[in-house]
C-alpha cells in the first residue's frame, strides 16, 4: 500500500470546511431575507450549524468499517444536501408555509454531516501523521476554510452567481473533491466504481439543478437587478421578481419596479386617501371600495385602514400576484395581512373585461396599474375605461387613478389626465416625491364639480398630512399641463406618448 | 378528390411547404368539423323538381312580404320593412342558421366569425347604415366635420394589424422596414392619388367612389376607370414598387377575393377612397365584434324573432295572378307561401334557377362570377409565443408570401390578452371560380385543416402545439367578384330591376361583396315594395 497523500487530504479539509460555511451562511442569508429578523436567523442557524456538526461529530464514533468509503460518501452527501439547500429553499418559500421549519432541517443535516466528515478524516490519517500533528493540521485548516468562506461569501460568490447558483456552484466543487478522493484513497477504498458512479450521479443532478436555476432567474437576470434576487416566477401573465437590499424588499413586474418596501407608504398613501377624503366629503366616509390592480395589498392596506370600509373588490389578473400578496411573509406584513381580511375579496381576472360585466355601486375605486408600456396595459388607461368605471360609481363616488410621472413623463401623465377629463369626470391632478420613483402622478376624479382635499384622513399616516395633502395638488412650471391628445381604445396615443417619453431617460 | 394531403397543400401553399409538412411525419390533426352551410338544403332542392310540386292546402302560409334568402341582403330588406312598420313579412332562409356569409360560431371561449367580420364607420351620406348602427346602440355622435362617430369599444381596438415577413412581424400592413426611397417615394404618389379622387365631385357634386356604389358618380371618368384592371391603372402611372403592388394585390384578394390584375380598377380604388371622408383624412375607422357580422345578423333576427324561417330551400317564386307564390322545401315537407310581394336575396346562379321570370327567359339572368373561399376557426389553449421584437399580437395578422390572408383573433375586441381564443383563418381563391370548385369541392376538413396549420406554422413554430381544434368552411360560392368591367356593367344595372312583384336584393348586384352592399340592396328592394 502507497503511503496516504496526507497533503492533498488536507486540501479536502479546506473545501469542506469552506463549503459547509457557505451553506450556512446560504442558509442564514436566505432566512433573514425571506423571514426579516436577520438577527434572529444568523443566530439560529449559526447555534443550529455548530450544535448540529457537534451531533455529527459524536455519531462519527459509530461509523465503522471502510472508513475512506464512509468519507468519499458523506462528501458527496454534504456536496448533494448543500447544494440543493438554497434552490430547494427558494422554491419552498412562495408554496409552504413552513419554510423556517424546512430551513432549519436542511441546517441541521448540513451541520450534522460537516460534523462527521472531520472526525472519519482524522482517524483515516490517524496511522499516518503523528497524533499532535494531525489535530493541529486539521483543526487550523479547518478554520483557514471558514475565514475563506466567509471572505469569498459576500464579496464574490453572492455578487457574482446569487444565492441559487452559489449553492450548486459550491455544491459542485464538493462533489468533484470527492471524486478526486476516490483517485487519493483508491487503495484504501478497494472497488471504486461504484463510489465513482454515485459521484457522477451527485454532479449530474447538482449540475442540471445548475441548468434549472438558470430558468428560474438568468445569469443576465442577476446582474440586471442591483440586488439580490429572493423570489423569481414566471406566471402566464408576467415575470415577477422580488429583492432584497439593506433597506428593505423591492417588487419588479416585467423588470420594472412596483414598490421599494422603504419608501412605498408615500406612493400608497398618496394614492389612496385623497380619494377617500374626497367622497367623504361628498357624502358619507366610503363603504364599498374597488381596487383595480394593485395585487401587492398595498393599497388594500390603506383603504382598509379606514374603519368605515365595509367591502373591499381587488380585481388582479394575476393570481401569483395575489397569492405572493397574501403569502410571501414580508410582504404579508408589509400589507399587514390586507388580502387575508374578510373585507376584502379577490378576483383574477382583467380589469377591463371584468368591469364590463360587474356591479356597480362602488363609493371609491382605487386604480393602480403598472405602466401604460403596450396596448394590453394602455387599454386600461383609455376613455372607454373610464366611461365603464364612472358608470359603476355611486353619484358621491372618487376615484384616484395612478398615472406615471408627469415629470419624466410628462406628455403621458396629461394625456391619462385628459383622458379622464373626457370620460366625463372632473379632474384634480397631483402628485407627490417617492424617492425610488421619483416625483409620481396621480389623479383624482370625481363626476362632481369637486375641490381638491385640503385636509389628512383620520387614520394613522407616516406622510400625508394636511398641509401636504394641500401640496400635493399645486404643479409647478416644469410640470405643468401639456396639448396632448386622450387615449381611445382605436387609437393609443398614451402608450405612443409612454414610449418615446421614457426612451429619452433609458 | 384524388389527391393526396401533400400534394392539397402543395396546390394550396406551394411545392416547399407541402415538403415540409411531408418530412415530420403526418403529425395527427386536432378534431373539428367541416361545416357546409347550406348544402341539406341544397341537396333537397337538387333533388325536387321543379314545377310540378304539390303543396297541401293546409302548407299554405299567406303574408305581405316574403323575403327569400336570410343573408344580410335579405334581412336588411325584412328590417327595412319591419322599421316602416310592415309587420306582415317571412323571411325563409335555406340554412339552419340565418345570416349566410355572415354568420357566426361560438365556442365556451367566444363568439367568433364564420365570413364577414368587420364593416366600416360610414360617412353622413349612407343613412341606412347610420340607422343601423344607431338602433344598435354604436353611435357616439358626430365629429367636428359632422361625420359619424362610432362608439369607442366597437372600433378596432390597437393593434389594428401586423404583417409577418421573413421570420418577424411588424406593425401594420404596408411593410416600411426597408423600403427604399423609391418604395416611399411611390407611396406617396399613390396616397396623393387616391386624394385626388377622395376630393374629386361630379357636376352633381357626388363622389367618384362611395360605400355603397349606389351613390357614386357615373361620370364618364370614373365608369371609365372600370374598363382597365387595376394593376393596369397602377401600371400607367409607374407605380411598380413590390411593396405598394403587394398592398394593393392584398387589398383586392382581403375584398373582392381576386389579385389586382382581375379586379377593375374602380373597384380597387373604391378599397382605398370610398372610406377616407376628405383629402388627407384618416381612413375611416373600421368596427367589428368578437363574432364579426354576426354581431349584425343576430341585431336583425333579433328584431324579426320567429318570422325568419330557417331550413326553407326556394325552389320555385313565380307569379300568379296579382301574388307570388314561393315553394319551399323543408325537412318536414314542401310547403307554400303566396304573397303580395316577393324580394329575392339569393345569389344570381340560384335566382337564375328558382326565379320563374328568369328561369323562363322571360328576362335573360346575369349572374357575376363568384370565388371559393375558405375559412378555419382555430381553437387555441392558450397564446402563441411571441419574439422579443416583434409587433404584438393585433385583431389582423396578415402573412406577407402566403396565398392566404392571415387571421383575425376573434378576443381581440374583448380585450382579454391571455388564455384560450380562437382565430379566423382566411383563404381566397383568386383564380377561375369553376376550375377552383371543381379542385376544392371533394376537400375534407382534414385537408383544410393540414393546409391551415401548415399555412400558420410558418408565423408560430408552436401553432400546433396550442391548437386543439380545427373547423373548416368551405364557401365554394363565396363572394361575387367585382372583374374588369363588372361594376358598371349595364346588365347588371338591368338586373336589379324589379319583375312585377318580384324585386331583386343580393351584394352581387353591386359586383362588390361587402354588408354596406348587401345592405343597400335589401333596403332598396323594402323602398320599392314600401312605394307600391
Ligand atoms: C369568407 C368571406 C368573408 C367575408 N368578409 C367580409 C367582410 O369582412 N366584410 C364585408 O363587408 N363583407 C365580407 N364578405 C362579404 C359578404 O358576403 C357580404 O358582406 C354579405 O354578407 C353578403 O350578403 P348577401 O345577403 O348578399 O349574400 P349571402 O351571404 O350569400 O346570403 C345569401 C343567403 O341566401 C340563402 N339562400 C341561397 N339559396 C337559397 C334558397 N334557394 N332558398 C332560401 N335561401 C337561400 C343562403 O343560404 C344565404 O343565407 C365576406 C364573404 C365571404 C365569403
Amino acid at each position: 500500500m502507497r503511503p496516504l497523500p496526507a497533503t492533498l487530504l488536507y486540501v479536502n479539509v479546506v473545501v469542506v470546511a469552506t463549503c459547509g460555511l457557505v451553506y450556512e451562511l446560504l442558509a442564514a442569508t436566505m432566512g433573514s431575507y425571506l423571514l426579516g429578523d436577520s438577527v434572529l436567523q444568523f443566530s439560529l442557524v449559526i447555534g443550529l450549524y455548530l450544535s448540529a456538526m457537534g451531533v455529527g461529530a459524536w455519531v462519527s464514533r459509530h461509523v465503522g468499517g471502510n472508513l475512506a468509503r464512509r468519507f468519499i460518501d458523506v462528501e458527496l452527501a454534504v456536496a448533494l444536501v448543500g447544494g440543493l439547500s438554497a434552490p430547494i429553499l427558494f422554491l419552498a418559500f412562495a408554496e409552504v408555509q413552513r419554510f423556517q421549519v424546512i430551513l432549519l432541517g436542511f441546517v441541521f443535516a448540513i451541520g450534522a454531516l460537516v460534523g462527521l466528515e472531520l472526525p472519519l478524516l482524522m482517524r483515516i490519517l490517524q496511522n499516518e501523521v503523528a497524533f499532535k500533528d494531525l489535530v493541529s493540521r486539521v483543526l487550523s485548516l479547518d478554520y483557514a476554510g471558514a475565514l475563506l468562506a466567509s471572505i469569498l461569501f459576500p464579496l464574490v460568490f453572492v455578487p457574482e452567481l446569487g444565492l441559487l447558483r452559489t449553492s450548486l456552484v459550491i455544491g459542485l466543487g464538493n462533489a468533484l473533491v470527492g471524486l478526486w478522493g476516490t483517485w487519493l484513497l483508491a487503495d484504501q477504498i478497494g472497488r471504486v466504481t461504484s463510489l465513482r458512479i454515485r459521484a457522477g450521479a451527485v454532479i449530474a443532478i447538482l449540475g442540471v439543478g445548475l441548468l434549472f436555476s438558470t430558468r428560474l432567474t438568468t445569469w443576465s437576470e442577476n446582474r440586471l437587478y442591483a440586488d439580490e434576487i429572493v423570489y423569481a416566477k414566471t406566471s402566464p401573465y408576467q415575470r415577477i421578481v422580488v429583492t432584497r437590499s439593506p433597506s428593505g424588499f423591492q417588487l419588479f413586474l416585467n423588470g420594472n419596479l412596483q414598490f421599494a418596501s422603504a419608501d412605498e407608504y408615500r406612493y400608497h398613501e398618496a394614492l389612496v386617501h385623497p380619494a377617500m377624503v374626497a367622497a367623504t366629503a361628498a357624502g358619507h366616509a366610503p363603504r364599498r371600495v374597488l381596487i383595480l390592480g394593485g395585487g401587492d395589498g398595498l393599497a388594500a392596506r390603506e383603504v382598509l385602514a379606514h374603519p368605515s370600509v365595509e367591502a373591499v373588490t381587488l380585481v388582479d389578473l394575476d393570481p401569483a400576484m395575489t397569492a405572493l400578496a397574501r403569502r410571501f411573509p414580508p410582504l404579508a406584513a408589509l400589507n399587514r395581512q390586507a388580502l387575508s381580511d374578510p373585507r376584502l375579496t379577490v378576483v383574477n381576472d382583467d380589469a377591463m373585461v371584468w368591469l364590463r360585466t360587474s356591479p356597480g355601486n362602488w363609493n371609491v375605486a382605487i386604480v393602480d396599474f403598472p405602466d401604460p408600456n403596450g396596448f394590453g396595459l394602455g387599454k386600461l388607461y383609455t376613455r372607454n375605461f373610464y366611461q365603464l368605471l364612472a358608470a359603476r360609481l355611486t353619484p358621491e363616488g372618487a376615484i384616484a387613478v395612478q398615472a406615471t410621472s408627469p415629470l419624466f413623463a410628462r406628455k403621458s401623465f396629461w394625456c391619462i389626465v385628459r383622458t379622464i377629463r373626457a370620460s366625463g369626470f372632473t379632474v384634480a391632478p397631483y402628485h407627490v416625491a417617492v424617492p425610488s420613483f421619483g416625483v409620481w402622478g396621480f389623479v383624482l376624479a370625481r363626476r362632481a364639480a369637486f375641490s381638491p382635499p385640503t385636509t389628512a384622513p383620520n387614520v394613522a399616516l407616516r406622510f400625508l398630512d394636511g398641509e401636504a395633502m394641500a401640496a400635493m395638488f399645486r404643479f409647478p412650471a416644469d410640470m405643468a399641463e401639456v396639448d396632448v391628445e386622450i387615449n381611445q381604445l382605436d387609437d393609443q396615443m398614451l402608450v405612443r406618448y409612454y414610449e418615446s417619453e421614457w426612451r429619452r431617460w433609458q | 378528390m384524388t389527391l393526396s394531403r401533400r400534394d392539397f397543400v402543395a396546390m394550396l401553399l406551394g411545392a416547399p411547404m407541402a415538403m415540409a409538412c411531408g418530412r415530420q411525419r403526418p403529425a395527427p390533426l386536432p378534431d373539428g368539423e367541416l361545416l357546409t352551410p347550406g348544402k341539406a338544403g341544397g341537396h333537397r332542392l337538387r333533388d325536387a323538381t321543379v314545377g310540378d310540386v304539390r303543396v297541401p292546402d293546409d302548407r299554405w302560409l299567406t303574408t305581405d312580404v316574403v323575403v327569400i334568402g336570410g343573408g344580410v341582403a335579405g334581412l336588411s330588406a325584412a328590417w327595412w320593412l319591419d322599421r316602416a312598420g310592415v309587420r306582415d313579412l317571412r323571411v325563409l332562409e335555406l340554412d339552419r342558421v340565418p345570416g349566410g356569409t355572415a354568420q357566426a360560431g361560438a365556442s365556451e371561449v367566444t363568439p367568433y366569425p364564420w365570413g364577414a367580420h368587420y364593416v366600416v364607420t360610414p360617412l353622413r351620406h349612407h343613412r341606412a347604415m347610420l340607422a343601423l348602427l344607431e338602433e344598435m346602440g354604436a353611435l357616439a355622435g358626430a365629429d367636428e366635420h359632422g361625420e359619424p362617430v362610432v362608439a369607442e369599444d366597437l372600433r378596432v381596438r390597437e393593434l389594428e394589424e401586423r404583417v409577418f415577413y421573413l421570420g418577424r412581424w411588424y406593425e401594420g400592413q404596408y411593410l416600411q422596414a426597408g423600403a427604399t426611397a423609391a418604395d416611399r417615394d411611390q407611396l406617396a404618389r399613390f396616397r396623393a392619388e387616391i386624394d385626388r379622387w377622395v376630393g374629386w365631385r361630379d357636376g352633381a357634386g357626388r363622389r367618384a367612389f362611395t360605400l355603397p356604389a349606389s351613390a357614386a358618380s357615373v361620370d364618364a371618368a370614373v365608369t371609365a376607370l372600370d374598363r382597365i384592371s387595376f394593376a393596369a391603372w397602377l401600371g400607367e402611372r409607374g407605380l411598380d414598387s413590390s411593396r405598394l403592388r403587394w398592398l394593393c394585390d392584398y387589398a383586392c384578394r382581403d375584398d373582392f377575393g381576386l389579385l389586382a390584375a382581375d379586379t377593375s380598377a374602380w373597384a380597387g380604388l373604391a378599397y382605398f377612397a370610398s372610406r377616407v371622408a376628405r383629402p388627407g383624412a384618416e381612413h375611416q375607422s373600421v368596427i367589428t365584434w368578437p363574432d364579426g357580422n354576426g354581431a349584425i345578423v343576430a341585431h336583425f333576427t333579433g328584431r324579426l324573432g320567429d318570422r325568419v324561417l330557417v331550413d326553407h330551400a326556394v325552389a320555385d317564386v313565380r307569379i300568379a295572378d296579382t301574388l307570388v307564390e314561393v315553394i319551399a322545401h323543408t325537412p318536414d315537407g314542401v310547403r307554400g307561401v303566396r304573397a303580395r310581394r316577393a324580394i329575392v336575396a339569393v345569389p344570381g346562379f340560384i335566382a337564375r334557377r328558382v326565379v320563374a321570370p328568369l328561369r323562363t327567359g322571360a328576362r335573360p339572368a346575369h349572374t357575376v362570377d363568384r370565388g371559393a373561399w375558405a375559412v378555419a376557426n382555430l381553437h387555441l389553449d392558450r397564446r402563441l409565443r411571441t419574439r422579443v421584437g416583434d409587433a404584438p399580437l393585433a385583431w389582423d395578422n396578415v402573412l406577407h408570401d402566403s396565398p392566404s390572408l392571415g387571421y383575425v383573433v376573434a378576443t381581440h375586441q374583448r380585450g382579454r390578452e391571455h388564455g384560450p381564443t380562437v382565430l379566423t383563418w382566411y383563404y381566397p381563391f383568386t383564380g377561375d371560380g369553376a376550375a377552383a370548385r371543381k379542385d376544392l369541392d371533394g376537400a375534407t376538413r382534414e385537408d383544410w385543416a393540414e393546409v391551415a396549420l401548415a399555412d400558420l406554422s410558418r408565423a408560430h413554430p408552436d401553432f400546433r402545439d396550442r391548437c386543439r381544434r380545427v373547423d373548416v368552411a368551405y364557401w365554394g360560392h363565396g363572394m361575387p367578384r367585382p372583374r374588369v368591367g363588372a361594376v358598371f356593367d349595364p346588365a347588371l344595372a338591368a338586373a336589379r330591376a324589379p319583375l312585377g312583384p318580384i324585386h331583386m336584393a343580393s351584394s352581387e348586384l353591386s359586383a362588390v361583396a361587402l354588408f354596406e352592399e348587401a345592405l343597400d340592396h335589401g333596403v332598396r328592394a323594402a323602398d320599392e315594395v314600401l312605394a307600391t
